[in-house]
């Protein structure tokens, strides 16, 4: 499987999906300057976290118009992979791939750390390996993570089982403590109708190695595989 | 702007120059200044930018050694670590506009930081920041943390760079004068390292990065500068960041490197192009002609003056083999920054500025930039140390009730959990921290390696005001230490020398005493000082702080599988102590927090046991017999104890301790002793760390049990964990949030 992982200026989380792809999962992975407009035949897209310009007027409101995302569009349309992490995640809801908005965090800080989340979703190409249910920790960075959407769109989120992972407890638990950043029901991630476009705010790039002592990460980037 | 006007005693006033100074410059010159080369020389010849009254003293310190590849006078030190790699380090100090304008102060000062060691040809991977505050309950306080804090995440997460420890404190004497002490970390290969010298007569010089403007001009020598009532108008001194054309900037300057038409590069830092192209020029025993009307400007009307003194970030000057200037220009379109020609080398030895075709700058490089005036000023004790000395620690009333002073101190704002802080700053991206801020160092991976490097940032400032010397001394110990405590061999230091005015012969004294102690540890240690920095004048209305000479230690840690954390592992583990407890409380915390004094002679360094506890420490952990390792410092055993049982992610975990020493229990539980290091083992290693420990010379101890949700010592203490825990996490959400 190939990825590409797009590269905005201000992407600061390519070289570790670039680190993880390649050398923790062995697959072939590409660089993709934003100002190309070919995907060099990946199968999967990565738009990683950083600052994409800088966050100008909202986060990832500039790079949803980068000359890149018209092939990302495509691709996604087309029945391709896409998985936006933190700031790429802000990027899909800009380009329309993803319903909401991320706002900012209600503590008005930024926040690095683990957190605890709850499979919300195991039948989709993201978390298929997980158990429904099961408690995964991985780390966030962000300041901007405090997801919302409509009410009717909420619903429909619910219904079609497209909300991949919640903010909880360490025991699964949803509690008002669990939740960094105050995002509408706990949302920590959600795909697509289809099933095909991703975006989460928590970093799995960063918990796919023994040597941080948690691999939850790399399951989620397995089960693309 | 007028070139002809007379420059009178007022204005040289002005440009804090004086009368020996302003003849001195004449005389180098052959005749009077004009007013952009009398800014020039105001900001080259400022504390900040010449050390004038430091560089006399720094000349002691030890600054080679096996694997120093590039020493103190470059833009950052270079150390090899083996595998044809090198890290590149420095740590730098912006104090003074970080009092003004916390969060941009702050942020610059990051970028700043980030610019030395991206100029070097590395990449930045790691930062730390050592920062000191005033009294929590004091007006400023809270914006200041607030603002500092929010403005160091605002520049060093967008950057990618993760911000990985260092240290917070509070004290009254930082009041009036904050301290804002950068450190970053690169790596780079170690034959490839940048280096800023202008060399090559006709080789263009190269402008990129950030459009000039306004800001920060005399940024220099208002940091040059004691502080009083006018406080608020140097506000425009200081200088606003752009994390984002910094990240484009060491993207394109790494791309750049990667080829091989780069001569020279250097950061426009502190006084901007004038130090810059001043400096360059001086390395490499050139010349330089620049046009200013090829400066990228971001506004309208900027005189020679503006453009040559501004502090404007995020900029670069490079020297390129004549001819491959396109190959910049391609770099610098792909990252859409600014990229001019803006001079070329000469051989003449003299900085000449054209502006409108006009000469308004003609001068030697080597009086201005190598020769700066250089004072040997008065030393001499402050007389009240004599007095401060005197203290007897048995006539100190003993507490009652001593779990209520271990939960006072846990709670106090210096001995506190600091997460409130390191969770505001990226501590993870790059995925290299195998571990977090919090432990005694971070530990980095050196990715295709097995390696880490480990860092920590030390100094207890009020030791350093009692007794300078042995404070200095015992800072470097305790870096060296706290290295150790994770299994990492000290390898080289960077420091952050802060202090007050040093035209008064108390506070120089203190710098000379402090520099000599520093010098003595870090030879014991094989620790060479590769990089650093001095702020002086960190004063106001005539108040200086503690004498604070940060000490920043990079560490080698040979192999990541075998690496010490300071919390505990499992129940039933066995606690033992290295190193031994003394009848030690001068300058401690317990005797501010809960006497109320700062006094008394600091504790000892018997530097051979000092050395001993460390070295046995390392070959407990490197034959995987330490489960875990905390270095004893501030707050004491109990303190250290304490820690251990709380830092676990998985969980609170208690200890049950038994002392036999005949010591007071205040001063067993919370005095100071240094060379002390906390481990813990399982049942069926204690017999080998204590062979280890005996054959390294280094006194040791089994004390105690780890186990339940308490932490018990003697019959003295016995607290309860979630108590301890609440207490210890929330006091500082409670101050600032």
């Amino acid at each position: 499987m190939k990825f590409g992982i797009v590269v905005f200026p201000g992407s600061n989380c390519d070289a570790d999906c670039h680190h993880v792809v390649t050398h923790v999962l062995g697959c072939e992975a590409v660089a993709l300057w934003h100002k190309e407009t070919s995907l060099q035949g990946c199968d999967c897209v990565i738009l990683p976290g950083g600052y994409s310009h800088a966050d100008y007027l909202r986060c990832g409101a500039m790079a949803a118009f980068s000359p890149i995302m018209t092939a990302v569009k495509g691709h996604a349309a087309a029945g391709g992979l896409v998985f936006g992490i933190c700031n790429g995640f802000q990027i899909l809801t800009e380009a329309g791939l993803l319903p909401g908005v991320l706002m900012r965090n209600t503590s008005i800080r930024h926040i690095c750390r683990d957190v605890t989340l709850r499979v919300n979703s195991n039948q989709t190409r993201f978390t298929r390996l997980f158990r429904a249910g099961e408690v995964l920790t991985m780390p966030i960075a962000h300041n901007e993570g405090n997801y919302f959407v409509e009410r009717r769109q909420l619903v429909k989120l619910e219904e079609q089982g497209q909300i991949l992972l919640r903010y909880c407890a360490p025991d699964g638990e949803l509690t008002e403590d669990a939740n960094p950043n105050g995002s509408l029901v706990a949302i920590a991630g959600i795909v697509n109708e289809q099933g095909n476009v991703c975006g989460m705010m928590p970093h799995p790039e960063r918990c796919s190695e023994a040597i941080f002592g948690n691999r939850d990460g790399k399951k989620m980037f397995e089960s693309m595989l | 702007m007028n070139l002809e006007a007379p420059i009178t005693p007022d204005i040289i006033r002005d440009h804090g120059l004086s009368a020996e100074e302003y003849q001195r410059l004449c005389e180098s010159l052959g005749r009077t200044p004009n007013i952009v080369e009398l800014g020039i020389v105001s900001v080259m010849w400022s504390e900040h930018c010449s050390y004038k009254s430091s560089r006399i003293h720094l000349r002691e310190l030890p600054t080679s050694g096996p694997r120093v590849l590039q020493g103190p006078g470059e833009n950052a030190g270079v150390v090899d670590i083996g595998d044809g790699l090198a890290v590149c380090f420095k740590m730098e100090s912006h104090n003074h506009p970080s009092f003004i304008e916390p969060y941009q102060g702050a942020a610059t000062g990051v970028g700043g930081i980030l610019r030395d060691i991206f100029t070097m040809g590395a990449r930045p991977f790691a930062c730390l920041n050592s920062l000191r505050f005033g009294n929590p309950q004091h007006p400023k306080t809270k914006h200041l943390v607030r603002g500092v804090v929010a403005g160091i995440g605002g520049y060093g997460n967008p950057m990618g760079i993760p911000t990985v420890g260092g240290e917070v404190a509070f004290d009254d004497c930082y009041n009036g004068n904050i301290l804002v002490n950068a450190f970053t970390i690169g790596l780079l290969r170690a034959d490839r390292i940048f280096r800023g010298a202008a060399a090559g007569k006709g080789n263009p010089v190269i402008y990129i990065g950030s459009k000039t403007g306004r800001d920060g001009i005399h940024g220099a020598t208002m940091a040059s500068d004691a502080f009083d009532a006018t406080i608020e108008e140097r506000r425009p001194t200081v200088q606003v960041g752009d994390p984002f054309t910094e990240k484009k900037l060491l993207e394109a300057c790494l791309e750049l490197m990667a080829g091989d038409c780069l001569v020279g590069i250097q950061d426009m830092g502190a006084a901007g192009l004038t130090c810059s192209s001043f400096e360059m020029a001086d390395r490499a025993g050139m010349g330089m002609v620049l046009d200013l009307d090829r400066v990228p400007r971001r506004e309208e009307g900027m005189t020679p003056y503006d453009v040559m003194l501004s502090e404007s970030q995020e900029r670069m000057l490079l020297v390129v083999q004549s001819g491959r200037e396109a190959e910049v220009r391609t770099i610098c379109d792909k990252w859409d920054i600014d990229m001019a020609v803006v001079g070329y080398v000469t051989d003449d030895g003299r900085v000449r500025v054209l502006d409108k075709g006009e000469t308004v700058v003609d001068m030697p490089v080597a009086p201005i930039a190598g020769d700066a005036p250089l004072y040997n000023r008065p030393a001499s004790p402050s007389p009240e140390l004599t007095q401060l000395h005197q203290f007897d620690p048995q006539a100190l009333p003993l507490p009652r009730d001593l779990n209520d002073v271990l939960m006072k101190l846990m709670s106090s704002p210096n001995l506190a959990c600091k997460s409130w802080v390191w969770e505001q700053y990226d501590h993870m991206v790059m995925t290299n921290t195998v571990v977090r801020p919090g432990a005694d160092a971070a530990i980095l991976r050196v990715k295709g390696t097995k390696k880490g490097i480990a860092l920590t940032s030390d100094c207890n400032s009020r030791f350093c005001f009692l007794d300078p010397y042995l404070g200095a001394m015992l800072a470097v110990a305790e870096a060296a230490r706290n290295i150790s405590a994770c299994g990492g061999e000290p390898l080289a230091v960077t420091d952050c020398l802060n202090f007050g005015n040093p035209e008064r012969p108390e506070v120089m004294w203190q710098f000379q005493q402090a520099v000599a102690g520093m010098a003595e540890a870090c030879r014991q240690f094989h620790t060479p000082i590769v990089s650093g920095n001095v702020s002086f004048y960190n004063e106001t209305d005539g108040v200086g702080i503690y004498p604070t000479p940060t000490i920043a230690m990079v560490g080698l840690v040979p192999d990541l599988d075998r690496i010490a954390t300071p919390w505990w592992k499992d129940a039933g583990d066995v606690i033992l102590l290295l190193g031994r407890n003394e009848l030690e409380l001068g300058g401690s915390e317990y005797l501010k927090q809960i006497h109320g004094q700062v006094k008394g002679t600091l504790p000892h360094l018997n530097m051979e046991r000092e050395l001993a506890v460390q070295r046995a420490c390392r070959i407990g952990i490197t034959r995987g017999v330490v489960k875990s390792a905390h270095d004893c410092s501030e707050g004491g055993l109990a303190v250290t104890l304490a820690e251990c049982s709380l830092m676990r992610r998985q969980g609170l975990l208690g200890a049950t301790v038994e002392l036999s020493d005949d010591l007071r229990p205040d001063a067993l539980f919370f005095g100071e002793a240094a060379s002390r290091i906390v481990l813990s083992v399982a049942p069926a290693s204690v017999d080998l760390m204590v062979t280890i420990a005996k054959e390294e010379g280094a006194p040791v101890a089994v004390i105690g049990k780890v186990g339940g949700r308490s932490l018990v010592m003697n019959n003295g203490i016995q607290v309860d964990l979630a108590d301890l825990h609440d207490a210890w996490t929330t006091a500082l959400p409670k101050l600032f949030s």
